[in-house]
């Protein structure tokens, strides 16, 4: 019988990663003074199925490489061994090889097996001070005293019968030893014209349940072990029932350990691992297919599909009732049966976006879970000690703004530890706890998912910060900045304030580009910060990017959209409070602010616009921690419109983010207030244009 | 149709496992642990039981000793899938009431060839 393996690869593969991500959470747990049994025996457990389930599936270079952790964890589950923080570095090194291996693997690309290698030799010389006796001494116990199966192919060399051995004796042979099914293959026997029959052509498989070693079997075919392919493989096997025979195993082990030394398996065809490949070209391949499969598919509870079918079944209903309604004479009572019907329409249409949108929905734990190992790495680099908190673990975000948004995190994170965190000596010296903490919280704010990075450490130092920004010629010398002010420099482009260049943070390039890319996924990004209590960053993102919020509003005959999250306030103009700077700038005395007034009709070149302030309506919105008015006619409604690109559909509009169509058919532009505020010159320094692509951030942080 | 419960945490040992013997012609049912074996075992009645040692929850040896405490599990063949390593854990599961075992990694004939020791 020959069935495809190949169809349970893409199951193995889902479950040898989620292991590798259990052993490395767990192995992060562990505390090597704690005799923790409960979560060695997971990490045993992951190890163990992966070994178990590459060997099957024929990944004979990762169970190989699998078997010496196993090996190691089993030692230390077992008490033979003692738990050192050494050992859980090298296995977690392991868990990093393993996950290249694999992810090669699943590419159906050649694993590069130099890393794997090296750290076996790690693990060997850690394991070689007790390689144990024990285990042989067991197992030829009991395969002495119990029916054992094995497969023995047996392939004769085609001038088998010129030696004068007949196959057919040692399978007569075989029989003896107990139980044998024997298939016999004939795919080599060639035409009738080429046929001789002075030659075997012939060749078997055999399963054979004996209580005899494999050194018995070996002997049937102990004459012609050089004129023919032999492979004798144990495969499994059925205890004898005899129960009063079970004293009786130790005297008998020991003969049958002085009969047979080794008795495991004989896989002389077992491949070894083969020959490394160049490390850089590898790794670079690694590298590569690890971080391409994840983001092809997306992985949905079935409640929420249950869910949809369920929307997607009361849609229809409504759809035949209308249809029905349709057919039917226009009086009064369908009037008002049509109304209701479109009322119901329009409430299953929403539960089935909001539904929809609960598909792409993944928790934000994705992108935590990573967190842990990158603190310890970094920690222990660094030599600081650092406990990592994750707060919100379960709060949902899309899966685009969630891959995007990894990135800019491990940034901060680690310039949190780098320049945030103190020493362990500093911080004794500040009479503050020698463990510093970074604290990842989640949660849900309105519409959007605010991220905060918070560290116990010493605060930005704004007097340096400020320092820097004027040597730079980043603001005038005599400028009057608050201290928030001075911390949102860090974001400029360039700004670095470590004194020397760090191999973690690198040059400070990164902080300007962690901010342009939130701010690509109409997200932003703040910082507040008290000396010697810590600072935090804040990011707030919206919980997706294919629908928006807006609100509709009318400029001479267009309807545009601002996104209700700019927007601060809606007011009639107090002409009184208005007053002109320069040439033909108006700003407006709101409270204790001066906010300068864009007309859009002037930004877009409209025509039959109210031009008059009285009889408008200013739209105060804010971004970049920067307030401005927009001058509209009139506002229409607020409503969710589906985001389409300009970009991809015209080419891209200063001020314009993209489009929508409305209920009408209209198209209408969305306003992107950042542009809006660019266009019109009045954007702060601080927050210029980058020109960075998006792609780059990898390669940067 | 011989009816054959498989054991494993392992999805695609499972499917493996499963598929392999619905190809030979068994009625399979998957577990994918101890526990949830030993719950199914109790509703239904199988002619044998191929289990995984290492699982969480409940390992292969304890459902094996659970299982035989059972009167309609008495005689009925329980084998274990075992790794190389782990042919110590032979000895603790023929104490536990195994039938016998299957070693780890194994291909589809293999395990057929054991199976057919037991139950045909």
């Amino acid at each position: 019988m020959s069935i495809d393996l190949s169809q349970f690869f893409e199951v193995f593969f889902e479950e040898s990663f989620e292991g590798l991500d259990t052993m490395e959470a767990e192995l992060l747990n562990l505390v090597p003074a704690e005799k923790d049994l409960e979560t060695i025996n997971t990490i045993f457990r992951a190890a163990h199925s992966i070994k178990g389930g590459s060997g099957t599936f024929g990944f004979n270079a990762v169970a190989d490489f699998t078997h010496v952790l196993e090996t190691l964890l089993d030692q230390i589950r077992q008490g033979e061994r003692e738990l050192t923080t050494e050992h859980v570095n090298l296995l977690l090194k392991a868990v990093d090889c393993l996950r290249s291996l694999l992810a090669a693997l699943q590419a159906q690309d050649d694993p590069d097996l130099a890393e794997a290698n090296a750290l076996r030799i790690q693990f060997e010389q850690v394991l070689k001070i007790q390689e144990s006796t024990k285990q042989v001494d067991i197992d030829t116990t009991q395969q002495a005293t119990d029916k054992n199966t094995y497969q023995i192919d047996f392939k004769p060399h085609h001038h088998l019968f010129k030696t004068g051995n007949e196959p057919l004796y040692m399978i007569s042979e075989l029989e003896e030893l107990g139980e044998l099914e024997v298939t016999a293959f004939y795919d080599e026997v060639p035409e009738i014209t080429n046929f001789s029959s002075d030659e075997c052509f012939l060749h078997w498989r055999f399963f054979l349940n004996t209580s005899c070693d494999d050194k018995a079997i070996k002997e049937v075919f102990e004459w012609v072990e050089d004129d023919a392919d032999i492979t004798v493989e144990l495969c499994g096997g059925v205890f004898i029932d005899d129960d009063s025979k079970a004293p009786d195993t130790s005297a008998e082990s020991i003969n049958a350990v002085e009969q047979s030394p080794s008795v495991l398996s004989t896989t002389e065809t077992a491949p070894n691992v083969t020959q490394s490949k160049p490390k850089q070209a590898g790794t670079n391949q690694a590298k590569k297919v690890s971080s391409t499969p994840e983001s092809a598919s997306i992985r949905v509870g079935i409640d929420k599909v249950d869910s949809l079918i369920n929307m997607v079944g009361e849609l229809v209903i409504t759809q035949a009732m209308l249809n029905q309604l349709s057919e039917q004479e226009i009086t009064p009572s369908t009037i008002i049966s049509l109304q209701e019907g479109l009322a119901q329409l329009a409430h299953n249409t929403r539960d089935l976006q909001e539904n929809v949108m609960r598909i792409r929905m993944l928790p934000i734990n994705f992108v935590f879970s990573r967190f842990p190992r990158l603190v310890r790495d970094i920690a222990q680099k660094l030599n600081k000690q650092v406990e990592l908190k994750l707060i919100g673990e379960q709060t949902e975000l899309d899966k685009t703004v969630m891959e995007k948004i990894s990135d800019p995190m491990v940034h901060l994170v680690r310039n949190s530890l780098d320049h945030g965190l103190e020493t362990v000596e500093q911080r004794l010296l500040a009479g503050k706890d020698p463990v510093g903490t970074v604290t990842l919280n989640a949660f849900h704010q309105g519409g959007n998912i605010v991220i905060e990075i918070m560290d116990d450490g010493q605060g930005l130092n704004t007097q340096k910060i400020k320092e820097k920004a004027i040597a730079k010629e980043l603001i005038p010398a005599d400028n009057h900045l608050s201290d928030d002010e001075i911390n949102e420099l860090i974001f400029m482009p360039g700004f670095s304030t470590m004194d020397e260049v760090s191999e973690l943070s690198g040059r400070g390039v990164g902080m300007d580009v962690v901010k342009r890319n939130i701010q690509l996924l109409n997200g932003s990004v703040e910082v507040s910060s008290a000396p010697g209590v810590g600072s935090t960053f804040t990011i707030r993102l919206p919980l997706t990017l294919a629908i928006l919020d807006g609100q509709l509003v009318r400029v001479g005959l267009h309807t545009y959209i601002i996104p209700l999250i700019s927007i601060v306030e809606s007011l009639q103009i107090d002409i009184k409070k208005v007053s002109r700077v320069g040439k033909n700038l108006d700003v407006l005395r709101l409270r204790d602010e001066y906010i300068p007034i864009l007309r859009l009709y002037d930004i877009f070149n409209h025509e039959n616009a109210i031009e008059s302030l009285d009889k408008t309506l200013l739209v105060v919105v804010e971004t970049d921690n920067q307030k401005v008015g927009l001058l509209v006619d009139d506002l229409l409604s607020q409503q969710q419109v589906v985001i389409k690109s300009l970009e991809a559909n015209y080419h891209k509009v200063d001020g314009i983010s993209g489009a929508t169509i409305l209920g009408d058919g209209r198209v209408s532009l969305i306003i992107d207030i950042s542009g809006i505020l660019k266009l019109s010159g009045l954007k702060k320094p601080g927050s210029q244009e980058l020109s960075i692509e998006p792609d780059n951030i990898a390669e940067m942080l | 149709m011989k009816k054959i419960l498989a054991v494993d945490d392992s999805a695609s040992m499972r499917q493996m496992v499963s598929f392999t013997l619905k190809t030979a012609g068994f009625d399979v049912t998957e577990a994918k642990d101890g526990s949830e074996a030993l719950t199914i075992a109790k509703q239904h009645d199988f002619d044998a039981v191929i289990s995984d040692v290492n699982m969480p929850i409940m390992d292969g040896i304890t459902l094996i000793r659970e299982l035989r405490t059972l009167p309609s599990y008495k005689f009925t063949p329980l084998l274990m899938l075992t790794t190389e390593s782990g042919l110590d854990k032979k000895v603790e599961g023929k104490a536990a009431g195994a039938t016998g075992w299957i070693v780890k990694p194994f291909n589809p004939e293999q395990l057929l060839a054991v199976i057919k020791k037991v139950i045909r």
